[in-house]
This record gives structure tokens, C-alpha cells and sequence, in this order.
């Protein structure tokens, strides 16, 4: 049994304008130890759904389960799911300044989250293993700086704080929510570094979600593409790249800059709205292969007779040579 | 909820050609809302009343400002209460208080508009050239701003009055002169948010002055807390007169005016309650309609609401 | 070669801080831009390529130095001499929601550059404005509508027309794709190399993800601490790379090929980019450079072709790299000789 099992999860929010169905029907499995990307877009509801797993969104109506280490995290109480935060399950979100709080220092944060989790644990010893972790993280002088407050780091820095408050209590899952983005490119490949070398360590599985085909390219094992709030595609990493399936993956991969000179071949059209959301596939209107099986929603169905290559689409799935760069 | 919503593609969609302004969509949301729905009628009825004044002493019979000594008065001097004739009692020298209600709107209203708009033309033009000229031009206006809000209003308003004698006019400056400074201060601090927004540099790439700047660009992003503001400043003006007019600076007597009628209701609270309560009730369910409504246009038009 | 349509000679913009320290965004550049190529800019954070574009658009005042376009010195011109030369260098921002005033119709925002120079007003107006929308893939009968009523993709696309009105001939593009999706980026990119080969455009193009420099530029120029450290032509920048700082930028980029990313050198650079207010001394990139020796603490490079390099290829380095010279084992070595 895969270390977290997301099933059949469909989150949707009432608004003034409508329903916005934000994630429609999202199964996936995360394995101990294993790297999963979660690919998407703006409005492909990739962070709703984790922030939806593991109960961070208000407001919202949920259903299908999360089955994390047995215990179904979409039905757990609060109480419950505040123990797992934390302790079993980390988090590290895009902008660093705004999930880590300006008035504390960084040692005081991550020492508080060690004691609220680890009631027997001394004030002490939880320093201690602080000032382990961001040593661990690539801080330098890590015991001098461990009293500086967040705005003293630089993003690079406090993103990797992050993430040592993350795996302060050695979580088995560690979500990120596009880590990255926000960072220049050689740090961007410094905080990659690290969390490569403490998935090494410590087995950590890792639910990374971003919108960078290079950056799943990295550091991922399996991939999932969304859009629209629905999986498009899934398979394994080199699958996604050499052997897609799906024309929104194959669009995806061919609209990014390669060589110099060529024209790009863009994905026509934009995103649909996730309030009126037409029937059938939901990339229909942009696909250029779409036909008349189109207007009616396509099952995930194994691509190759691979169970771990799946593709939403009515396309034949025998397996292409990909449209790769 | 982090996920953008993107907009659907439009190039397809009839003929939506009118775009839905962020005015449209806070009229829309005022429009829904009860109870400033329920303002705005009584405050149209108040102006009907100011309005048609005439018609109230018409009906009556009595003009607003006609001693009635024999039949409004008691044998003893005393006003009398609501009957028949006078429907809200007379005041003191025998006077309809209805019709002197009516009249007392026109004067409550007409100041209460033009002092407010006065007030907010000067605050929002001092306040965009503080906020986006800056350097001297800001200090100085913004220490004039901080002394103008420093003040004691009602002292110098006083002192003003003493000298140049209680007229409209009078009263319409002294209030203006000095209610412009808190809409200034507010203009000014929204422009020095909005003066490093992309478009203004946007705008000055193109080649555009400051003026244009400050009106073509800057000012309809001001312009919605400035209608906020002034739909809250009116019953304050409209207050301020009244309460001018009660410690005697106001108009001069006879005119009918609702703070006049409190001042001159003094002595005859235990006698005659209508005196006071019918002025006062006037007063009082003025200012609450503008204070309801003004509510519900800031609530209308709270950024929260809208989707940019 | 084709003329030098901006010329930027030494030129240097300081920003005072609150505390005595001054941040030096630009600290002595000089570069030219021909008629009709694209140069790229590209850099890290505080690497001064948005504070340049700026003065080169002259939405700043330089600190120092001086900004020729078409021969005349533009850093000395006031802003009533300026106007009429804003019509030949225009500016695309970034971020489409920041940049197009959220209370004013779109159709007044592109007709803006037409009111301003009093080129064309009314029906005539429109008409134009309508002309620029369809231009750039933008519905006409939408000009009455406000920006949020648009993508971020359209909202790139009206920036653009507004940027076109007046048919500038050079238009600084600052980062315009850098806030969209990536199916929207090709479209955009696909859009601006379009309008460059209909209208005959000169485009500096400024931005951090070096895969999309490299598509549309014809020479880049890699910029670090307010500084360029190599300038070259593309095709040179990629296979002949001679600066440290931009082969690490190279291998930091993660490239959507999952064969290449196993297999190509990492270069993980140490520690941060430095503060602009103090930046190290000698070559600014010594303090993280794999080959740093002493003199590079010392003294600075100066840009100018290295090795056997054509006068077009540029570099600020002493040590420059050698094709093929592997630089992940390379370790500094700043101790006297």
C-alpha cells in the first residue's frame, strides 16, 4: 500500500459568480521514499488539492479520501490533522515570507513547532536539534544565525528554513507547493540540491508541485498533469517526457523554448473558467486532435497496457515516440 | 483559495460589448442592500419635503415664518401642542412647526450638500498634488493639512461668526475651509500608494505630464473612497451646521432652520415636548438615512468584493 | 552590421537607502543595440537589468554615463524634450495586472499614446486603437472593457498594443513573460517576433529564465551585480561560454529532458548573491566563483574579448573557460602565489 492514497478527490467553492469545481475527480498514490510532480497550470487546482488534503482549505465541499498511513485524511478531525502537520506530514509553500511569521526568530519557530508535537522534548534539546537542522539545510554559521528573524535571510535562505522546519520532526511526506518559483535560478538549484539530499537521507517521500517541466524533469519519479481540475495524464517520469500520450502534455512539452530560431508551437486559446466548465474534456476547445468523442468526458485508461501510464483522452492508446524537445 | 481563475477565452462570446465598470458592479451591489435601499427612500422623501416646502405651507395654510399669537399660542404664552390645525404644535412665538420643518430641510440639505462638495473638491485637488508632486509641494501642503485638522473648529468658527455676523454663506466657509483637510489627508495617502503602481510608470513612458497623470490615471483609482467618504461626510456637515446654528452662529432668526428650533426649544422642554422632539426627530432621522446609506456604499464599493 | 540604433556608455545608477549606503544597481555599463536585432539581458536578482532597461528608456536619471539613441544624448534632455522621443522607445512591463490601470477602459489605455501626443482623438482614435487590438489577437469590440475583465495573457497582449501605437523603432521589453503560464508564453513570444519582422523592431529583451533569452535573442548579455560579465553573440553564449557565472547559469537551468538532467554537470554555486550596497571587491562574482584566485579579489576584469574569441564575444573574467573545461571539480584558490 502506497504511503498516501488519494481517491477520486473533488473539491469545489461557492461564490457570488458560481461554483467554481476546482479539483474534479483527483486519484493519485504517493510512494514511501519516492518523488511524485504534480504538474499544472493557473486553475489546473494542483494546490487546492494538497491544501485540501491535508486540511487548509475553508469553505470548501469535499469529498473522496486521502488514505495517509491508514487514516483518511479528508474525514479526520482537526485535532487529528494538526498532529499529522508537522509530525508525519511537512509543508513548504512558494513565498517563504508570508508562511513563516516576520515577529519570531527562526529558532524560536522551529522550536515551538518541535515542542508543540514532541511534548516531553526540552527547551533545550529542541535548540539543539534546530540549529542540527539548519546545518543540515546548508545554513552557514547555523548556531549564530539561529536567533535572526526572517527578514535577515535572504529568499534562497528562508526557503530552506522552510524546509528545515518542515523535516524538523522527520515527516515520511513532505509537500511543496511550487518551493521555487520564487527564486533566482542558481538558488533555485541550491534548494533543489538540498531536498534531493534529504529525500537520500531520510526516505522522505515528496509531493512536489510546479509548473516547471525542467524542474519535474530533476527531481521527480512519477508525474501527474493537470488540468482543469482533473488529471490529464500520469505515468512515470521518463514516460511523460519520451512516451505521452495526452495532447495537453505533448502541447505543454512542445511550447517551451528549445533551439533559437524555431517558431513555438503555443497551446492555442486559453484555460476554461472552473465555474462554467463545458462538458466532456475539458481541453477539448484547444486540442489540436479533438473529434466528435471529445464532448463526452474521457476515463483515465492505461496507456501501452502500462497500469502506472495512464491518459485521460479518447485518442488510441498505443504507445507514440513523444513530441519531445 | 490559491488556484488564478483565468478567464474564459472571449474571442467567441456575443455581444457583451459594454464592460462591467467597478461603478456598475457597486451600484449592483447597492442595490441589493436592504436597508441602504430603505435610506436612500427616506432620504428622497426628506428632499421631497425641502422641495416641496411651498406646499406644505399651502396645505396648512401657514407660512413658515407667520406669528400665529392668538390661535397658536396659549392664553398664557405657551405653545400649543399637535391639534387639528397645527398638526406638530407651534413653537414659541406661535409658528407652524410642520411647515417650519419643511423650510428647516431646504437649509439642512442645501448646506449639507454644497459645504460637502466644496469640501471635497478642495481635499481630493490638494490631496492628489501633495501625494503625487511630493517634494515641497507636499510639505507644505501636508503641514497645512496637519494644522488645518488641529484646529478647534467651533472656537474659531465662534470667532468667525462674532466678527462677520451669522449668514449662509458664512457658515458654508467656515465649514468647508476646514472639513477639506481629513479628505485631503485621506486622498493623499491612497496617491502615494497608487504613485508606484506600474501604470503611472506605464503612463510616463508614453511621455504623459503629471497633470494628465493625476487625473487621467490617479484619480479614478481614488475616486471610489472619495464618494465613501463624502456620503459620511454629509451628515457630519449637516450636524455641524445644526449645531453652529444652536449655539446661535447659524442663520439669522427668523429663518427656519431645525438647530435654530433646538436652541429656541430650550426653555420649553417640560412644556411643550414637541418643540423639541419633532425638530430634533428631523434631525436625527436625516442623519441616520445618510449615515445607513453611506454604509452601504462603502460596503458597495469594499475592494474585497471586487475581482481585479 | 547594422547601425547603433542606443548606445549606453559607462553607465552607472545608484539608489540611496535609508541608512548612508547606496545600492549600486548599475555600476558602470556600456553596450549598444543595433537596428533590428534582439538583445537579450538576462541576470539574478539584484543584477541590474531592470535598472538599466529603465535608464535606457530613461525612466530613470543616471547617476553617471550617458544613453545615445540615434546619436543624441538622452540623459541630458528634459522631460518636455523627451516627449517627443518617447515615441520611438517604448517599454513593455511585466506584470500584466500591475501595469494597465485597473478603473480605466481598455480602449483608453491603448488610445493613451495617440491622446498624449495629440495624434489622433475621437472616432479616428478608436479606430486605431481597434486596428492595434486586432493586431495583437485581441477582439475589438472589447475596447470598452475593463483590464480585469481580461486573462493575464490578454492583459500582456493589450500592454503590447499600447507599447505599438506610435510605431516606436526600439521597444524595451521588461521580463513580458514572466508572470504568465507557460502555454500563454509561447504565444506572447510568438506575438512580439511576429510584430518584430512586421514593423521592423528593435527589442531589448530583459529577462531571468534564460531558455526564452535564448529563443529570441540574437546576442545576450549576462548580467551579475550590476555588471555584464559576458556579452556574445547566442550561438556563441551557449557552445564557446567563457564566464564562470554564466556556464553556472547554464547548469542551474533545469531543462525539461529527463536524459540531459541526469547526466550534465551540476554547478551548485555557494552562499548568496552578494548586497548591492557592498559588493565584493575586484570581480564582483570572486566570493562564489569554482576558479576565484587572488588577483580576482584585487583588481576588476574589464569586458573585452579573452582567448581567440571575435571582437563580438565579450567577457569580464581573467580565468575564462575553455570549451569543454569541467567546471564542477574546479575549486577557488585565493592564497598569495
Amino acid at each position: 500500500m502506497a504511503l498516501l492514497e488519494v481517491r477520486d478527490l473533488r473539491v469545489s467553492f461557492d461564490t457570488p459568480d458560481g461554483t467554481v469545481r476546482a479539483v474534479r475527480g483527483l486519484s493519485f498514490d504517493v510512494e514511501a521514499g519516492q518523488t511524485l510532480a504534480v504538474v499544472g497550470e493557473s486553475g489546473s487546482g494542483k494546490s487546492v488539492a494538497t491544501q485540501t488534503i491535508t486540511g487548509l482549505t475553508r469553505g470548501a465541499t469535499v469529498s473522496g479520501t486521502a488514505y495517509f498511513d491508514g487514516t483518511d485524511l479528508i474525514t479526520a478531525d482537526q485535532a487529528t490533522l494538526r498532529r499529522l502537520r508537522g509530525a508525519r506530514i511537512g509543508m513548504i509553500f512558494q513565498d517563504p515570507l508570508s508562511s513563516l511569521h516576520p515577529q519570531y526568530r527562526i529558532g524560536w519557530q522551529i522550536v515551538e513547532m518541535i515542542r508543540a508535537h514532541d511534548l516531553e522534548i526540552s527547551k533545550q534539546a529542541a535548540r539543539k536539534r534546530a540549529a542540527e537542522l539548519l546545518t543540515l539545510v546548508g545554513i552557514p554559521r547555523a548556531a549564530e544565525r539561529i536567533d535572526d528573524y526572517p527578514h535577515q535571510f535572504s529568499g534562497g535562505m528562508r526557503q530552506r528554513v522552510m524546509i528545515a522546519m518542515a523535516m524538523a520532526l522527520d515527516p515520511a511526506l513532505l509537500i511543496a507547493d511550487e518551493p521555487t518559483t520564487a527564486l533566482d535560478v542558481t538558488v533555485q538549484a541550491q534548494v533543489l540540491n538540498v531536498m534531493r539530499r534529504l529525500q537520500e537521507q531520510f526516505g522522505t517521500a515528496i509531493i512536489l508541485i510546479t509548473h516547471d517541466l525542467g524542474v519535474v524533469a530533476e527531481m521527480a519519479d512519477d508525474v501527474v498533469v493537470m488540468y482543469a481540475g482533473a488529471v490529464m495524464e500520469r505515468a512515470p517520469r521518463r514516460d511523460i517526457f519520451y512516451r505521452n500520450h495526452h495532447p495537453y502534455t505533448q502541447g505543454l512539452l512542445a511550447s517551451l523554448p528549445a533551439r533559437s530560431g524555431d517558431r513555438l508551437t503555443p497551446i492555442a486559446g486559453a484555460p476554461p473558467s472552473l465555474i462554467s466548465l463545458p462538458k466532456g474534456c475539458p481541453f477539448a476547445a484547444r486540442c489540436p486532435h479533438v473529434f466528435d468523442k471529445c464532448s463526452e468526458p474521457p476515463p483515465l485508461t492505461d496507456v501501452g497496457g502500462d497500469p502506472r501510464h495512464q491518459s485521460a483522452c479518447w485518442l488510441p492508446h498505443n504507445v507514440n515516440e513523444a513530441v519531445a524537445s | 483559495m490559491t488556484a488564478a481563475i483565468e478567464m474564459v477565452d472571449v474571442i467567441d462570446e456575443p455581444q457583451v460589448i459594454e464592460g462591467r465598470s467597478p461603478f456598475a458592479l457597486a451600484l449592483r451591489r447597492l442595490r441589493k442592500d436592504k436597508v441602504a435601499m430603505i435610506s436612500l427612500a427616506v432620504i428622497v422623501l426628506i428632499v421631497l419635503m425641502a422641495i416641496f416646502a411651498p406646499v406644505f405651507a399651502a396645505v396648512t395654510g401657514h407660512p413658515p415664518n407667520e406669528q400665529y399669537r392668538d390661535i397658536g399660542l396659549t392664553p398664557d404664552g405657551l405653545p400649543r401642542g399637535p391639534n387639528g390645525t397645527f398638526w406638530l404644535g407651534t413653537d414659541d412665538l406661535g409658528r407652524d412647526i410642520l411647515v417650519r420643518i419643511a423650510y428647516g430641510a431646504r437649509i439642512s440639505l442645501l448646506v449639507g450638500v454644497i459645504a460637502t462638495v466644496i469640501t471635497v473638491v478642495i481635499g481630493v485637488v490638494l490631496g492628489l498634488a501633495a501625494g503625487f508632486l511630493g517634494g515641497i509641494t507636499d510639505t507644505l501642503l501636508a503641514r497645512l493639512i496637519d494644522v488645518v485638522l488641529s484646529v478647534p473648529f467651533l472656537l474659531v468658527a465662534i470667532a468667525l461668526v462674532s466678527v462677520t455676523g451669522p449668514s449662509l454663506t458664512v457658515t458654508v466657509l467656515v465649514i468647508g475651509c476646514f472639513s477639506w483637510a481629513s479628505v485631503a489627508r485621506i486622498v493623499r495617502g491612497q496617491v502615494l500608494s497608487l504613485r508606484e503602481r506600474e501604470f503611472v510608470e506605464a503612463a510616463r513612458s508614453l511621455g504623459a505630464g503629471d497633470s494628465r497623470i493625476m487625473f487621467v490615471d490617479i484619480l479614478p483609482n481614488v475616486i471610489a473612497p472619495v464618494i465613501v467618504y463624502t456620503t459620511l461626510l454629509i451628515p457630519v456637515v449637516i450636524v455641524t451646521q445644526a449645531t453652529l446654528s444652536f449655539l446661535g452662529l447659524g442663520l439669522p432668526p427668523p429663518t427656519a432652520d431645525w438647530g435654530g428650533m433646538i436652541s429656541e426649544s430650550q426653555n420649553y422642554y417640560t412644556t411643550a415636548w414637541w418643540f423639541i422632539l419633532f425638530p430634533g426627530l428631523a434631525l436625527l432621522i436625516t442623519t441616520l438615512a445618510f449615515n445607513l446609506f453611506g454604509d452601504g456604499v462603502r460596503d458597495a464599493f469594499d475592494p474585497r468584493a471586487d475581482r481585479t | 552590421m547594422n547601425e547603433v540604433l542606443l548606445k549606453v556608455d559607462d553607465v552607472r545608477k545608484e539608489f540611496p537607502t535609508s541608512s548612508k549606503e547606496v545600492v549600486q544597481a548599475v555600476a558602470g555599463v556600456s553596450l549598444e543595440v543595433r537596428k533590428g536585432e534582439t538583445l537579450g539581458l538576462v541576470g539574478e536578482t539584484g543584477c541590474g537589468k531592470s535598472s538599466l532597461a529603465r535608464c535606457m528608456a530613461h525612466l530613470y536619471d543616471v547617476t553617471s554615463g550617458s544613453v545615445w539613441f540615434e546619436g543624441r544624448d538622452i540623459t541630458k534632455l528634459s522631460r518636455k524634450a523627451m516627449r517627443p522621443l518617447r515615441r520611438d522607445v517604448q517599454v513593455i512591463f511585466q506584470d500584466p495586472y500591475g501595469s494597465l490601470n485597473p478603473r480605466r477602459r481598455v480602449g483608453s489605455i491603448i488610445g493613451d499614446p495617440f491622446s498624449i501626443h495629440n495624434i489622433a482623438s475621437g472616432n479616428e482614435r478608436k479606430k486605431k486603437v481597434q486596428e492595434l487590438m486586432e493586431l495583437v489577437g485581441l477582439n475589438p469590440e472589447h475596447y470598452n472593457r475593463f483590464p480585469a475583465e481580461f486573462s493575464g495573457g490578454q492583459r500582456q497582449r493589450i500592454g503590447v498594443a499600447r507599447a505599438l501605437a506610435l510605431r516606436p523603432k526600439l521597444v524595451i521589453c521588461d521580463e513580458p513573460v514572466s508572470a504568465l503560464d507557460v502555454s500563454i508564453q509561447a504565444q506572447i513570444i510568438n506575438l512580439l517576433s511576429d510584430l518584430q519582422q512586421e514593423f521592423d523592431l528593435t527589442y531589448v529583451f530583459i529577462s531571468h529564465d534564460l531558455s526564452v533569452v535564448r529563443h529570441v535573442s540574437d546576442r545576450i548579455a549576462v548580467m551579475y551585480l550590476g555588471k555584464i560579465v559576458e556579452l556574445a553573440p547566442t550561438g556563441e553564449l551557449f557552445g564557446q561560454t567563457r564566464h564562470p557565472y554564466t556556464r553556472a547559469l547554464l547548469s542551474a537551468l533545469p531543462v525539461a529532458d529527463p536524459d540531459t538532467a541526469d547526466s550534465r554537470e551540476q554547478i551548485i554555486l555557494g552562499g548568496d548573491i552578494p548586497s548591492a550596497t557592498n559588493p565584493p571587491a575586484g570581480c564582483r562574482f570572486h566570493t562564489r566563483c569554482p576558479k576565484a584566485r587572488l588577483d580576482c579579489a584585487a583588481e576588476e576584469p574589464v569586458l573585452e574579448p579573452v582567448l581567440d574569441d571575435r571582437p563580438e564575444h565579450r567577457t569580464a573574467c581573467f580565468y575564462p573557460l575553455t570549451v569543454g573545461e569541467d567546471l564542477s571539480t574546479a575549486v577557488p584558490d585565493l592564497r598569495a602565489s
